[in-house]
């Protein structure tokens, strides 16, 4: 499985699905300052974890895969259910991140009142990057299947 | 204007990562990106700030259960995409409720006591 970088994808995005995505992270983010103030932080910790752009991130895939294939000249039952595989695989990638986000919240818990705020945060993003790597390369074989269509670079 | 700012700060970091998200391939990793703790690394400092660190420690413990909740929701999307041919958004909304029941039945089960 290779890894690679396709910034032409961001033109892809229209700014409105930006905004989209720009409302529902600061809202969320809000509504989980407003549960922990109201409710404490074992309530508001839950938040932390929200899968906000969740929802955003599947429908955009689904919807820019089947632009991709119309572009490519494809029948339209062909189109949907390739873009419905690139969504899946998304939705599959969710699953794996929660890993890293498990180890990033388990650093907080154990490490939040002995280290300072800036060496906090960059030991749980260290640790959610090794995770992530770690995960990627234990789950080859899983990731492989997910494969879609427009999993390439070129 | 606390609220305001974990707005706005919010807003910025889910952005970045979801754009991130957009860039890399295979897909699979947009989705890894979706999962990433950006409503955290937006409100750690703020959190930091206004409560302490104790109040970080006890989020992060309830953060675990999120996050459970948050890989335990993401298959029925991916199900429902790949074998019933549901469109994303009612599978990814039908996720989302998951999340909420998952998390919180999580949460009466093993942090009720503590809140």
């Amino acid at each position: 499985m290779k890894l690679c970088l396709k910034p032409s994808a961001m033109r892809r995005t229209r700014w409105h699905e930006y905004l989209v995505r720009f409302v529902f992270g600061g809202l969320v983010t809000m509504a989980a300052g407003l549960v922990a103030d109201h409710c404490g932080p074992v309530m508001g910790g839950l938040f932390l974890a929200f899968p906000s752009i969740f929802p955003a991130c599947v429908t955009l895939v689904q919807v820019h895969e089947e632009e991709d294939e119309k572009e490519d000249g494809k029948r339209s039952s062909v189109r949907k259910r390739m873009a419905r595989q690139a969504a899946g695989a998304t939705a599959m990638g969710t699953t794996l991140g929660g890993a890293g986000l498990f180890c990033f919240a388990l650093v907080l818990w154990l490490s939040a009142t002995r280290l300072s705020p800036w060496l906090l945060l960059g030991l749980a993003m260290l640790v959610w990057v090794i995770v992530n790597t770690l995960v990627l390369w234990l789950g080859q074989g899983l990731i492989a299947r997910f494969a879609a269509h427009g999993d390439s670079c070129s | 204007m606390e609220h305001l700012i974990r707005f706005l700060i919010g807003g910025v970091v889910v952005s970045v990562f979801a754009a991130l998200g957009d860039v890399f391939r295979p897909r699979i990793l947009a989705g890894m990106f979706g999962a990433a703790p950006t409503i955290a690394l937006a409100t750690l400092g703020l959190t930091i700030a206004t409560k302490g660190a104790e109040v970080v420690s006890l989020e992060g413990r309830s953060m675990l259960i999120g996050a459970v909740a948050l890989s335990a929701h993401s298959p029925l999307a991916s199900y429902l995409l790949l074998k019933r041919d549901w469109s994303s958004l009612p599978a990814a909304l039908l996720a989302w409720m998951a999340w909420f029941v998952i998390s919180f039945s999580l949460w009466a089960l093993l942090l009720k006591a503590t809140s």
